[in-house]
């Protein structure tokens, strides 16, 4: 049996890569080290009776593109959609909840702030067009300024004729928005702060960087990609669990012959010459393919499967240079019954995101803490009750709560996280007994997962759960490293394919699928 | 019948006077109104206590482009340039970094810390060399609006796709890093010593209310390293009897090809007639016609103060409402009765012409700015320090001294009480910060002045005492400076001209607003002088 | 401000001159009497001996120390045993030369590198991911060259532990002077029989002492900069920032030189060794060739006088070597230019190193020598002759 193609790592994106290479006719394996599929998009029985989506809760950004080319939905996967885009808890038992009907957002924006009400629909309107303008570009592989085919600076026409095509003002508007701040963003349009706390929640995703950062105005963009009915943030959630996603796409792979075998640990792609021949397992069992494809994090499959030495030092310095910096943490709790949240009535608004963000300069103090190497006295929350849309995921009666927790840097300064992983853990309980205090009652289980978890058990480096952070001179060409940001490698036959690499992280399946273009172009 | 001048320039800045001599060069007829009674704006050297002289506000004339001064021939009208030879870093421990253009001291005062980052900083410096060349270009051209399609923007734009490709691969890709990274991770990528990395960053935040880990300071870290002195990039340099100097200079060259200069001569409003600037209305009532006004103030005041917002479109007034000022330093000058003495190098030396950069760590800088970011001056500020009697003797009397400390951070905006209440405070909290690194500071000083925010925008004009007329954030530079679509100098009322520091390429006494706008006014009017900027 | 080096109170104490030089951040002697004759012609009679401890020294060890080192230079490590020298170049990734300098084998598993210049960040970026780490141990050893032909002779007399009659040419060998632990490699930078000792800086003073003592029957001069400079372009070999310019300095791309345009294609391994940092670009350029060279020239020395006569004047040019670089023509154009220049005294006559288009590097091949004399420039004839000028036999013997 001759390989062509060898993926190495299930997760959504390795996934995404697999299946359409299988289905260009290609023979693929893909390896994957852990026993679940889905990388840090999985869905796993943390406790006992209990599902639980260990890293990404949601599915909102993922290309609807790939869902048609590869039926995932004949495949079992299922989008549930919950009315509410998220709901903001503030001090003193009050909430804000922003639907994904705009109108309805406006009503209880109009209790806050009558201006920033009417301002609101319009604020819809205009980060849509700016979406728009950035939507365009995450299935096109970046072109290279330098020696890009005309094919490619074609492909890189249409993006740019879009940009033309929304009005000069438009245009200026989104060169002028994508280097500022959420904070100058958001402040351009409201006044209130639980308002802009609530918004400000998706800008500080994929980076350690405060409200206040230049660049974050950009990634508030990049996560209102995946909200084209209104909300600001996806809230598309998978039946069944973040699993089914990743199930669905192994379906899909193995109809078109691919073999996927979990439990299988890559210690070393091998190289003869200056091609990649195959990996070698932990086990010692080396594999032949004409080509690797890896979704593992860059600096982990160029330092640690490849290893530094089959590079120059040049690339090695940048692909050491490439900043990670995990800072996100998610507490996940079963408990034994819904607890009730303090100024919302009924279960419709907390069916979404809830976050506990008060105001941009809370999520500012947040990021100072970990500048510092700390994780944040008062950490910004964003929590999913996935058992209220879907009760499947847990024995009857019973939810599940997961908390995405920001900062919690993976450096820490003062001692590492085996010795930290309870004092965070008290903080966000101890932050949740103010806005949700029937919460700590009802804990049946609970699992902090850190930066280092994410790191030991998921094989991201640092942490960072974006394989690299979203900055402004880590996108397009700069992404992984400038100058190879066109999911080749060096090592010729060696692919990248996940998160790392164009356009990003998030669950959008586009990197796998750019990957997967590239390689058949190859 | 009263005069019409060809053109009234409004400001006797150091952009507003280069505006001016520019325009009379090409025969123009020129004014230039200066509210108080002298020339400079923010140039300006002014004796303070008997027998020592400040440059108030501003303190190195490294970005001075050096083609302005050989046009305008300012030598001759008694400018002189004196290099700034170190820095001096020194640290709370009693040890410091030291740096000057002694190459191998320098290599080995970094080895100390770090041999790996005393290799590195050579090349970092002629990474940064080619980078200020990269940048360069763009200093010296008006921006081209990329969202038009007029052949002079196509050509524009072609002419800078041309130069930045012609850029190698690591050029541009250390371009864009710098265009877009934070001071401290550009900096994380050549060096490992934090001290090293602090003083560095720090030439990142001056001017800007951002921190040096925040994204866009490693582009401003880039604007200071383009101070050019006799082709040498990073030559930072004090102009000899102060920044003040340098006005006079340029004062006295407009004045001897024809500029009238007018001190004491407020402008209350610009006039116009039929969406077309006629003249300027001086606040005792006069009106003065010219048939072009150039305004050196910030776009604030250009736009928002000296015009009437209807004769605007929407848009400009918007975009200049959202403009950001966000003054975030003061200066402290002092008298003393002698030279300070370095806990880490004590007694005299050469290290005291040079700068002494209060950075003592990436944290320390850091936590400056947290302090700023919810309204208080820091309680452990930046400062860059220069004591210009040392390097000329005539600012202070025989023996004595005088001591300039540029100090951030100091939000134009606190959260509590005005800068009228807090002055003093934020002195005392310089001085004992400063006496920490100098023990005998406190003994030797004579007289002490210090400037917030509150007191430049009162004193200068400039908005919100920013000193740059608007912060150089990504967004605020280039085709978006002042605003997006106005940034050619040209305003939507004919005949009215932008030329300060709140255009492209921005602030510092660079002198290259004030040039550039003046190109386009002449090319407006048809005069030679007006041909295309040179790089 | 200059550093001392540790042999300064020998060094300054004899320094009648005052003539000092910034070598890395030292100061070098110039040359110890008012002028360098009898230093430069203590290398080729007696013995001369050099402070040349401003040398950037590394130590690579570890399981992956020849790996690393393999990686570094363009020569092969694993080829040079233990007590062997290698003189290489290394490169960066686009084949154009960072520094050049030797090689020591001194365990398998240890070498040490002389450099020109600091290589610290790029020995240790080259090693990244190796078992292997770099170490500078510049200020941790002293070093002297006894350059001459009575070299060996002096070191017979002083050093124990070593065979030197056996110690072959780039070999070295661990010994003692009395009680001073020393290294002694058959190295140097003269082109004569000559050696480099190594030695820890405390005992650097006790060494000097030694030599100077032991060599008085043989002629022993203490040579400063000036002298090395003629001896080493009359042995064709180049020196950094003059010869050529390295990656780590050159502001402009078309300053940078490969090995094969720097006269050193022979280090890079026929055949195209792969695995060292730069073997890539190498390879293309064996292939398709720049259009450099590295040539020796001999210039017409009565050519030159007869210049100079014709405006009543010695040849000025005679004595010291020239850094300034110098046009070359041919067939009537600029076809490069010579980096080093010297007259010289034991040969009598005036030979550069050259960078000149390769059309005109074979030797034999005519060209002229750009020449002012009293302020007019001349064109004066030159040919491309082979190198080393001077070679004598007992270099190697």
């Amino acid at each position: 049996m001759s390989l062509d193609t060898i993926v190495i790592g299930a997760g959504h994106n390795g996934l995404v890569a697999a299946a359409y290479l299988a289905r260009a006719g290609q023979k693929v394996l893909v390896l994957e080290r852990r026993d679940v599929l889905g990388g840090a998009a999985a869905t796993e029985a943390l406790f006992p009776g209990y599902r639980v989506n260990t890293g990404a809760p949601d599915a909102g950004l993922f290309l609807p593109r790939i869902v048609d080319e590869l039926k995932l939905q004949a495949r079992g996967l299922e989008l549930i959609e919950s009315p509410a885009a998220v709901c903001a808890l503030q001090p003193g038992g009050r909430a804000l909840t922003l639907w994904r009907d705009v109108a309805r957002s406006r009503d209880e924006i109009a209790a806050w702030s009558p201006r920033d009400a009417e301002r609101y629909p319009d604020f819809v309107d205009y980060m849509g067009r700016m979406a728009s303008a950035l939507r365009g570009t995450s299935t096109l592989t970046p072109p290279d300024p330098h020696d890009g085919s005309a094919r490619e600076l074609l492909g890189w026409l249409r993006p740019a004729l879009r940009l033309k095509g929304m009005g000069r003002r438009d245009m200026m508007e989104f060169l002028r928005i994508l280097p500022m701040s959420a904070a100058e963003l958001l402040g351009d349009w409201f006044e209130n702060d639980a308002l802009k706390g609530a918004l400000g929640t998706s800008a500080v995703l994929g980076s350690m960087q405060g409200p206040q950062a230049s660049g974050t105005a950009f990634r508030l963009l990049y996560h209102y990609q995946g909200a084209e009915n209104g909300g600001f943030r996806s809230s598309a959630f998978v039946r069944g669990g973040m699993g089914r996603l990743a199930e669905a796409l192994a379906a899909a792979a193995r109809e078109h012959g691919a073999e996927i075998r979990s439990g299988a640990s890559v210690a070393r792609v091998l190289v003869e010459g200056d091609t990649a021949v195959g990996v070698r397992l932990e086990t010692g069992d080396e594999l032949a393919a004409r080509r690797v494809v890896s979704c593992v994090d860059p600096r982990r499959t160029l330092h640690g499967l490849l290893g530094a030495p089959a590079l120059g030092p040049e690339l090695n310095r940048r692909v050491g240079n490439i900043r990670y910096r995990g800072s996100t943490a998610v507490l996940h709790l079963a408990l034994d019954g819904l607890p009730s949240v303090p100024g919302v009535t009924g279960v419709e608004p907390i069916t979404a995101h809830i976050v506990v963000s008060p105001s941009l300069v809370d999520l500012e103090r947040a990021y100072d803490d970990a500048k510092y190497g700390r994780f944040s006295a008062r950490p910004c929350l964003d929590m999913v009750i996935h058992t209220l849309l879907d009760p499947a995921l847990a024995p009857p009666g019973r939810h599940t709560m997961s908390a995405t927790v920001r900062y919690a840097p993976y450096d820490l300064r003062d001692a590492g996280w085996d010795e930290q992983r309870g004092r965070l853990a008290d903080t966000i309980l101890g932050l949740l007994d103010e806005y949700v205090p029937e919460v700590r009652p009802r804990i049946l289980h609970q699992r902090l997962l850190t930066p280092l978890d994410w790191e030991r058990e998921y094989g991201l480096t640092e942490g960072g759960t974006y394989h690299g952070q979203m900055d402004l001179d880590q996108l397009l060409f700069m992404r992984p490293v400038p100058g190879w940001g066109r999911y080749r490698t060096p090592v010729a036959g060696l692919y990248l394919c996940g998160s790392g690499t164009h356009p990003g992280g998030g669950v959008t399946g586009a990197p796998g699928f750019n990957a997967a273009r590239e390689v058949l172009r190859d | 019948m009263a005069h019409r001048y060809d053109a009234i320039v409004i400001g006797a800045g150091h952009n507003g006077l280069v505006h001016a001599a520019y325009l009379a060069r090409a025969g123009l007829d020129v004014l230039v109104l200066e509210r108080r009674h002298l020339v400079g704006g923010a140039t300006v050297t002014e004796e303070l206590f008997p027998g020592f002289k400040y440059s108030v506000y501003s303190y190195v004339v490294s970005l001075m482009r050096p083609d302005i001064i050989r046009e305008l021939d300012l030598p001759r009208h008694g400018l002189t340039i004196l290099p700034l030879e170190s820095t001096l870093t020194p640290l709370p421990d009693g040890d410091c970094l030291y740096r000057d253009a002694d190459r191998y001291r320098t290599w080995r005062d970094i080895a100390r810390f770090s041999v790996r980052d005393a290799e590195a900083y050579e090349e970092y410096g002629r990474t940064l060399f080619f980078m200020a060349r990269a940048v360069k270009y763009l200093l010296g051209i008006a921006p081209p609006d990329p969202t038009r399609v007029r052949p002079k923007d196509l050509s524009g734009m072609l002419g800078l796709a041309r130069h930045m490709l012609g850029l190698r691969k690591d050029e541009l890709h250390a371009l864009v890093k710098l265009m877009t990274m934070s001071a401290a991770d550009f900096l994380d990528e050549w060096f490992e010593t934090d001290v090293l990395k602090a003083t560095l960053s720090a030439s990142g935040i001056i001017g800007t209310f951002l921190g040096p880990r925040s994204p866009g300071t490693a582009y401003v870290l880039l604007h200071h390293y383009m101070g050019e002195i006799d082709g040498h990039f990073r030559a930072w340099g004090f102009a000899k009897g102060g920044t003040g100097a340098l006005a006079n200079a340029v004062a006295g060259a407009a004045r001897e090809l024809g500029v009238e200069v007018r001190t004491d001569s407020p402008v209350a409003h610009v006039v116009v007639r039929n969406g077309r600037a006629t003249g300027v209305a001086l606040e005792n009532g006069d009106v003065l016609e010219a048939k072009i006004v150039s305004s050196s103030l910030d776009p604030r005041q250009t736009f928002l103060r000296l015009l009437d917002a209807s004769v605007l479109p929407d848009e400009l007034v918007t975009a200049v409402g959202k403009f950001k000022f966000r003054g975030s330093s003061g200066k402290v000058n002092l008298a003393l009765d002698a030279a300070p003495d370095l806990a880490c190098l004590p007694g005299h030396g050469p290290h005291l012409r040079g700068a002494i950069s209060i950075s003592p760590s990436v944290d320390y800088l850091e936590r400056a700015y947290d302090d700023a970011k919810y309204g208080d001056f820091s309680r452990a500020p930046y400062m860059d320090v220069i004591i210009p009697s040392m390097i000329d003797p005539e600012m202070a009397p025989p023996g004595k001294h005088v001591m300039s400390c540029f100090v951030q951070y100091a939000p134009y905006e606190l959260r509590e009480g005005t800068w009228e209440e807090k002055r003093e405070a934020f002195g005392d909290t310089v001085i004992d910060t400063l006496s920490r690194y100098m023990p005998n500071l406190k003994e030797i000083i004579l007289h002490r002045q210090v400037v917030t925010p509150w007191d430049i925008e009162q004193t200068v004009g400039l908005s919100q005492g920013n000193i740059f007329q608007g912060e150089l954030s990504l967004s605020q530079l280039f085709f978006l400076r002042p605003a997006p679509g106005h940034a050619e100098y040209r305003t939507p009322v004919r005949g009215y001209y932008q030329c300060g520091s709140g255009t492209h390429p921005g602030g510092g006494i660079m002198g290259a607003p004030g040039r550039l706008s003046a190109t386009a006014v002449l090319r407006d009017l048809r005069r030679p002088g007006g041909r295309k900027g040179q790089t | 401000m200059l550093l001392p080096t540790p042999f300064h109170s020998r060094t300054s104490a004899l320094c009648r001159s005052a003539r000092w030089r910034n070598w890395s951040g030292y100061a070098s002697v110039v040359a110890y009497e008012a002028t360098h004759e009898y230093e430069y012609y203590a290398v080729r009679n007696g013995s001369a001996l050099f402070d040349v401890s401003p040398l950037r020294k590394y130590e690579i060890g570890g399981p992956d120390a020849a790996l690393l080192v393999s990686r570094i230079i363009t020569r092969d490590p694993t080829r040079c045993r233990v007590g062997q020298v290698l003189y290489t170049t290394w490169c960066d990734e686009a084949g154009k030369m960072i520094d050049d300098g030797t090689v020591q084998r001194l365990e398998p598993d240890l070498f040490r590198i002389t450099s020109a210049d600091a290589n610290l960040r790029w020995f240790q970026d080259c090693g990244l991911g190796m078992d292997a780490t770099t170490r500078d141990v510049t200020v941790d050893l002293a070093a002297l060259a006894l350059q001459g032909p009575t070299s060996r002779e002096i070191l017979k007399s002083l050093v124990t532990g070593v065979d030197l009659d056996a110690l072959r040419f780039f070999h070295l060998a661990d010994g003692t002077v009395g009680q001073i632990p020393v290294t002694v490699s058959r190295t140097g930078y003269t082109g004569d029989l000559g050696y480099e000792l190594w030695v820890a800086p405390t005992h650097a003073e006790a060494l000097w002492d030694a030599l100077m003592e032991a060599g008085r029957g043989y002629g022993i001069a203490p040579a400063g900069l000036d002298a090395l400079d003629i001896a080493r372009i009359e042995a064709a070999l180049i020196l950094k920032e003059v010869d050529y310019v390295s990656t780590t300095t050159a502001l402009i791309e078309s300053r940078k030189s490969s090995p094969f345009e720097a006269g050193l294609g022979w280090t890079v391994q026929p055949g195209g060794r792969a695995g060292f940092v730069g073997a890539r670009a190498l390879r293309a350029e064996a292939e398709s060739p720049s259009r450099w060279a590295l040539a020796g020239i001999e210039v017409d020395w009565p050519a030159i006088e007869k210049l100079f006569n014709a405006v009543n004047l010695p040849p000025l040019v005679a004595g010291a070597a020239s850094r300034a670089a110098v046009p070359l023509y041919g067939r009537g154009r600029q076809i490069g230019y010579a980096t080093s220049s010297t007259f010289s005294p034991i040969l009598k006559r005036y030979v550069a190193l050259a960078t000149i288009e390769r059309d005109f590097a074979t030797p034999g091949s005519r060209i002229d020598f750009e020449l002012t004399v009293e302020f007019a420039r001349h064109k004066v004839p030159a040919r491309v002759v082979d190198t080393p000028f001077f070679d004598p036999e007992r270099k190697r013997a």
